[in-house]
């Protein structure tokens, strides 16, 4: 079944009789090539890229839940390749450039919206910083403009520019940022990976992996054992867990980070705004309501819920920088699960079991990452290959301390990145 | 989340600064090895259960404090002063 807008106009006229579920609901088969365990954003990202890029389609994603119910529904919805530093400058610049493609590749309307994304800076030092950043971006082949406050004020004049603490001195510009509706991308994914062959395994738990003579031979679920060639983990948010069933500790500490959407608006915030001296980034969803967010509770937990100090400081640098939002009521506020890792970079490697692979570490930027991740990882899982532009993802970066990508220098606590 | 200071009695978490894993305690010898020292910076048994951690109350008496929490709950079950842990 393909969308197109002649289909939708065919179908209103005819009842909407003619849809059909989008992926199958198959059962398990007894071996696969390559299992996937996690049916998040990049767990099916990887299984479409594996099936459309490198013609391998028996496989198999296994989701403990169901598809789109992990973390990759419980996001903010941005994406952007603003970053610094070599290993994730190429990695998320050629993520950006799968999103602008990824709704005619997909035929899926995932609502990718390149409304664009403002850094604020608030002192001469931190516009300096932004320059730097903003050059870089441009070295990689992106785009970035430096606004002044006038500039500034003329795209966002609800700001509080004359705040006490933190007046605005103008902001780093990236209009190929955006946003995309989060539910759509699992979906277009599981539906491309779905057509080609893939079987997605929901209410599917993974209690064991396999391993005999240091190479991986299956794993067990809550749906049966399951035999494979190769099995890839993608389960940020539980990869300690799941890595500990193949006797693995993982450099990783979770968190919670939590996140706040308000009754729905007529339109009033036009891109996505980052306060980062606040802690605090905004942007509207097409449905109207206002969706931000802040940073981690700051200690390590599994509940996908926050703590109300965390929500209070959030609320209140969001009026301290726009106060026309103190109208508007809140609806409701959820936490995702973030895999931190000692730099704030994430980890796409082999392990030292053969056959067995790790995405990981996604820290509170995983969403962005959903088509680069996959991509990149399809390859590895491929070719048993780094893909160019994922050749620093290594795991083994911080035993041996050579190539730690530490994008902002704040050292090894995993929660501070 | 509320926090017993051994020193300082029950307080709010936003008096407390949070390091990480309690395995920040055993700091292996200068010469123990990359394993060592890989265990104790950046590998973490991070459990979804009862952990042990470390916290300062920062914003009271400034002591070390070791937690016994639990990540999925929240709940907290055990607090000690680090000296009386390391002892």
């Amino acid at each position: 079944m393909r969308f197109s807008g002649l289909r939708v106009l065919k179908e209103g006229l005819t009842g909407n009789k003619g849809w059909k579920p989008h992926w199958r609901d198959p059962e398990p088969k007894a071996e696969y090539d390559i299992v996937i365990i996690g049916g998040g954003g990049h767990g099916l990202a990887t299984a479409y890229y594996l099936a459309k890029e490198h013609g391998l389609t028996n496989i198999a994603v296994l989701e403990k839940g169901y598809i789109g119910g992990g973390n990759v529904g419980r996001n903010t919805t941005i994406i952007r390749a603003n970053y610094f530093l070599q290993g994730n400058s190429e990695f998320y610049s050629h993520s950006l450039k799968l999103w602008e493609g990824l709704e005619e590749d997909l035929n899926y309307n995932v609502m990718h919206s390149q409304r664009g994304i403002i850094n604020l800076f608030h002192s001469d030092g931190q516009r300096d910083a932004r320059a730097r950043q903003g050059n870089m971006m441009l070295s990689q082949g992106d785009d970035a403009i430096l606004l002044g406050r006038d500039e500034l004020r003329g795209m966002l004049p609800y700001l509080d520019f004359d705040n006490g603490r933190f007046p605005i001195y103008g902001g780093l510009y990236h209009p190929r940022g955006g946003t995309a509706r989060h539910d759509a991308v699992a979906w277009g994914f599981a539906r491309g990976a779905d057509q080609r062959g893939v079987d997605l395994l929901q209410n599917c738990e993974v209690t064991g992996i396999d391993i005999e003579s240091g190479k991986v031979k299956g794993v067990q679920t809550s749906r049966g054992p399951i035999r494979a060639k190769k099995v890839a983990m993608v389960v940020a948010g539980r990869s300690s867990q799941v890595a500990a069933m193949a006797g693995m500790t993982l450099p990783i500490e979770s968190h919670v980070l939590q996140a706040f959407v308000t009754e729905g608006l007529k339109p009033v915030i036009d891109n996505v705004v980052t306060f980062g001296m606040g802690h605090f980034y905004i942007s509207q969803s097409d449905k109207g309501g206002l969706v931000f967010g802040g940073d981690l509770d700051y200690y390590a937990s599994y509940a996908a819920r926050g703590n109300l100090p965390t929500a209070e400081h959030v609320m209140e640098a969001g009026m301290a920088l726009m106060p026309m939002i103190g109208k508007a009521k809140m609806l409701r506020s959820w936490g995702g699960i973030m895999d931190m890792s000692p730099d704030g970079s994430p980890i796409i490697d082999r392990t030292h079991i053969d056959g067995l692979y790790l995405n990981c570490g996604w820290n509170y930027g995983g969403f962005k990452a959903v088509p680069g991740s996959g991509n990149v990882f399809a390859h590895l899982i491929a070719t048993d290959r780094y893909h160019e532009n994922a050749t620093r993802y290594q795991l083994d970066r911080f035993r041996t301390g050579r190539g730690i990508i530490d994008e902002e220098s704040k050292g090894s606590q995993h929660n501070l990145h | 989340m509320r926090i017993t200071c051994p020193i300082c009695g029950e307080r709010d978490r936003r008096e407390f600064y949070y390091k990480g894993h309690a395995v920040s305690l055993d700091r292996p010898a200068p010469d123990a090895g990359e394993e060592a020292w890989d265990n104790y910076v950046y590998l973490r048994e991070n459990p979804a259960g009862e952990t042990r951690d470390l916290w300062q109350h920062e914003g009271g008496c400034g002591a070390w404090i070791e937690v016994t929490r639990n990540t999925v709950t929240h709940e907290i079950t055990a607090t000690r002063l680090v000296s009386e842990a390391k002892s």
